[in-house]
């Protein structure tokens, strides 16, 4: 059977720029006029070559994103981790089901009766039980919404 | 004022801002000049771009301007869900040291769902290994010592979706 949503990918081979440019640029580009010209001194790397890196890095699926990482809630939108138990036998057309929300920012499949866990992301915070209430009509399953009530800040670092 | 305490910024953001964050979320370009290839489109220099991300930079609407590695593809095929049941009295103590623990990218306090989940601190362990986010939750577990009364960890086990966070467009843009 085809499925529409995505495998685990295999680890890549990187070489020892490719490390260096993700391994700094984890920590942040600085705000600075021609940023990566300044990023690319740094590496001992052309702005060229570390533009066209950073390029197939994102082409590769080895970086999922650069850019400005947003805080949800202080755009003013709602925010929330939720979890449901699906039935084996129906957990594709679940997948479906949910992924078809364009709120569900994040969804993976995790070993536990709670198997699978999304992140929804909406507009407005109220917007958050209504579509709780939709996917649970969609599903017909109970939504378990665990929305954070205290964030312990960290910042995440993969050293490659 | 403490910004982290803030339930929403909302308010502090006007229609320009929101314009440049619409035409960033799904990545800065990139060329020698982003924050102009940004602002070109919406009528802005890039010097005004830069100030706007600062300030939302300062004001922790903006994380940080990063690279969002998949951990798959960097070789972290072990990731673990942590998740604790402990102590109300002391979470939040306790949920800032866990915090601090090397691995750990996320870790929050989230209510319990009694009976079926009585877990209420979570902590999100990246390895390269189940045993190296097994050790992970080994120190995890000392460091909570009995103020933890069960925990488990969740792999996961397939990505379902990964899009990140989406705002629609809406109609306010900057005039």
């Amino acid at each position: 059977m085809t499925t529409a949503y995505a495998t685990r990918p295999a680890p890549a081979e990187l070489d020892a720029a490719d490390r260096r440019i993700i391994n700094r640029l984890q920590d942040g580009l600085p705000l600075v006029a021609s940023p990566y010209a300044v990023v690319a001194v740094e590496l001992g790397l052309s702005e060229g070559e570390l533009l066209y890196r950073l390029e197939r890095l994102l082409e590769s699926g080895v970086l999922s994103r650069f850019g400005p990482m947003y805080h949800a809630e202080r755009l003013g939108g709602g925010l929330t981790l939720a979890a449901l138990a699906v039935p084996e036998r129906d957990y594709d057309a679940v997948v479906e089901a949910v992924n078809a929300f364009p709120e569900v920012a994040h969804n993976y499949r995790r070993e536990h009766r709670l198997n699978m866990w999304f992140v929804l992301a909406t507009e407005t915070p109220e917007r958050i039980a209504q579509v709780i209430a939709e996917i649970e009509a969609a599903t017909g399953l109970l939504v378990f919404n665990m929305p954070k009530q205290e964030e312990f800040h960290v910042r995440l670092h993969l050293p490659v | 004022m403490s910004v982290s305490t803030c339930p929403s910024d909302a308010a502090w953001l006007d229609a320009t801002d929101r314009a440049i964050v619409l035409a960033t979320q799904a990545g800065l370009p990139l060329v020698p000049d982003p924050w102009g290839a940004v602002g070109r489109p919406l009528g802005l220099s890039g010097e005004a771009v830069r100030d706007r991300l600062a300030r939302m930079q300062e004001a922790g609407i903006v994380r940080r301007v990063a690279a969002v590695p998949n951990h798959y593809r960097l070789g972290y095929v072990a990731n673990g869900m942590t998740v604790w049941d402990v102590d109300d009295a002391r979470i939040d103590r306790l949920g800032r040291e866990v915090a601090r623990l090397p691995g750990v990218s996320h870790c929050y306090r989230r209510p319990r769902h009694l009976p079926d989940w009585p877990y209420n601190l979570f902590a999100m362990l990246h390895g390269r290994t189940r045993a190296e986010v097994e050790a992970q939750a080994d120190t995890l577990r000392e460091l909570l010592g009995s103020a933890c009364r069960d925990h488990r960890i969740l792999y996961s086990s397939r990505i379902l979706k990964k899009t990140g966070l989406r705002l629609a467009g809406r109609s306010d843009r900057p005039g």
